[in-house]
């Protein structure tokens, strides 16, 4: 069930270009699934009228708290990102549809996370591992900076890199990482930028693997009732607040 | 205990508050966070004779204060919404009230005339307004002759409350409100959105696929309040005031400048919760000054 929810920042790290939030509600977590996202009031925000939508990076229904990577991009963000400990952030939770997880534990899966968009991997690849389920994250960033939380992610399951600039890991883009030459992968969830996303699914189109893609349109209510940030798809616009924000790629015109 | 109960001609509001066509969907998307049956009616997505897809993405740009849409009516046609969304939403205990909208006045009419035969839908919200349709309503609802036109249509089809959506991008107002009650309109709404623009500088490109698009949100309060309190002036009908509204006080406002009953849309957005907590703090001013009636507060705007 969606629940508007006041949350408490109770950790915070950051780095130049992104910052992560661990916040805890004082009410038991409703049901979360890897790749749904919250939507973020912010307040005293002149320029910023809507609430943020931001990918739920990891859950800890022990402890009620979830974790968000923001990363600053304009005042919304920058507002979320300066939360101080102790101040409350108001959410609505849990969004969206969330990633198909594998039935078979023997499938071969490759997570693909470009920028801020490995956030959601990191909670879907913690329940992957919890499934026995035999899989890899390929992060990709423009330069070494740009990629944060990796050990994290190593702790989680095999971590792959690369970079526009070399600086870390392979050099190059996701998709040209020496890995797919090596392993067949016959499932893959990708959240990133647009072009890298489009990138993975010409592949994954032309080598016959299953592939969801995780989508950032702009949105305004999250709930499906506004229709403002619509993906057009074989089945007409569909709202990515709803019936996305993930979506398998043969749904997909792109 | 204050009466909140607004009587409409063939239409009861168990209060004045309302959510606004194309910020609530169906309802059922905010039934998670409020009892939808404490609302005195919900406009559902405007709906169209056939099925439309809307406008390319991008619809939407924030703004100050406010939102620019550029929807374009997507919608699955009035034969789906009967079969598919009406057995779904019919029994929820509130006023569903379906907005009808169209490019030629037939498709108006036929639309009218297979929601009249819904029992549960005690009226029809005629938009003649939308700025985000080619031909799509807004070209009848800028002139006076154009609204004479589709409400006298629509009113031989449709016996029941017959409210027209009005637009704000027009001269005068009130000239387009007298049009409507003089061809049989039972109620008169405003004001649906404003016509505005956004650009990205950076990239020297429209924020919208379709260029311009309708400003809503908090930004156009004070537009929308002056034009109700015009056309409350001048028509007798009762007018549903909307337009920013993000409070009880905002809608208190509307009330005092001439509306009987309210809309709240794009603060739904940023509060699922609001049309509620807007219906309590109504009733909380009207202990508070004590008011017996929330009708009373209709028009008592005190002017200097």
């Amino acid at each position: 069930m969606k629940k508007i929810t006041d949350f408490r920042l109770i950790e915070k790290k950051e780095w130049a270009r992104s910052t992560f939030l661990l916040l805890q509600s004082d009410e038991p977590l409703e049901e979360i699934k890897a790749g749904q996202f919250v939507q973020v009031h912010v307040d005293n925000a002149q320029h910023t009228y809507l609430r943020r939508p931001i990918s739920i990076h990891d859950v800890d229904y022990d402890n009620r708290t979830i974790t968000l990577l923001v990363q600053r991009v304009g005042e919304g963000s920058n507002k979320i990102a300066d939360t101080e400990i102790n101040a409350t952030l108001n959410m609505i939770y849990p969004l969206g549809n969330g990633f198909t997880l594998p039935e078979d534990k023997n499938e071969k899966v490759l997570l693909v996370g470009g920028g801020i968009g490995i956030a959601p991997l990191f909670y879907l690849g913690k329940m992957l591992k919890d499934k026995g389920v035999d899989f890899k994250f390929l992060l990709g960033g423009r330069s070494k900076t740009d990629l944060i939380m990796l050990d994290e992610f190593a702790s989680v399951g095999e971590v792959l890199v690369t970079t526009n600039d070399g600086s870390l890991g392979e050099e190059g883009f996701v998709t040209q990482h020496s890995v797919w030459k090596k392993e067949r992968f016959n499932k893959i969830y990708t959240c990133g930028p647009k072009p890298m996303m489009m990138a993975l699914a010409k592949m994954a189109r032309e080598n016959d693997i299953w592939c969801e893609v995780s989508l950032e349109n702009l949105m305004a209510c999250g709930l499906g009732a506004c229709l403002c940030c619509v993906e057009n798809t074989v089945e007409g616009n569909v709202c990515v607040c709803k019936e996305g924000p993930v979506i398998n790629i043969n749904k997909l015109l792109w | 205990m204050v009466n909140e109960t607004i009587k409409l001609k063939g239409l009861t509001l168990k209060n004045p508050v309302m959510t606004a066509s194309g910020t609530f969907g169906y309802g059922e998307e905010y039934a998670d966070f409020i009892d939808l049956s404490q609302l005195g009616g919900i406009l559902v997505k405007g709906t169209t004779l056939n099925h439309r897809e809307g406008n390319p993405y991008p619809r939407m740009a924030e703004t100050p204060s406010g939102m620019l849409n550029a929807v374009g009516l997507q919608n699955k046609g009035i034969d789906y919404f009967v079969e598919t969304i009406y057995p779904r939403i019919k029994d929820i205990d509130t006023n569903i009230i379906v907005n009808v909208s169209g490019s030629t006045i037939e498709d108006y009419c036929a639309v009218a005339e297979k929601v009249n035969a819904l029992e549960n839908i005690p009226a029809i919200e005629l938009n003649v307004s939308c700025p985000n349709v080619k031909q799509g309503g807004m070209a009848f609802g800028v002139t006076c002759a154009g609204i004479e036109q589709v409400v006298t249509a629509v009113r031989k089809v449709y016996d029941k409350h017959l409210m027209v959506k009005l637009s704000p991008n027009v001269t005068n107002i009130a000239d387009l409100a007298l049009s409507a009650e003089a061809s049989g309109a039972d109620s008169v709404s405003l004001i649906n959105t404003l016509l505005g623009m956004a650009i990205d500088a950076e990239t020297r490109r429209p924020k919208l696929s379709t260029v311009t698009g309708g400003l809503s949100g908090a930004c156009v309060k004070p537009v929308a309040l002056r034009m109700v309190w015009q056309v409350a002036k001048a028509v007798k009908i009762p007018v549903i005031g909307l337009g920013g509204i993000s409070s009880a006080t905002d809608a208190i406002e509307f009330m005092l400048a001439g509306a009987s009953a309210i809309e709240i849309g794009t603060a739904n957005f940023i509060d699922p919760t609001i049309s509620v907590k807007v219906a309590k703090g109504i009733v909380e001013y009207c202990e508070r000054h004590n008011i017996k009636n929330v009708s009373d507060l209709t028009g008592a705007l005190e002017v200097m």
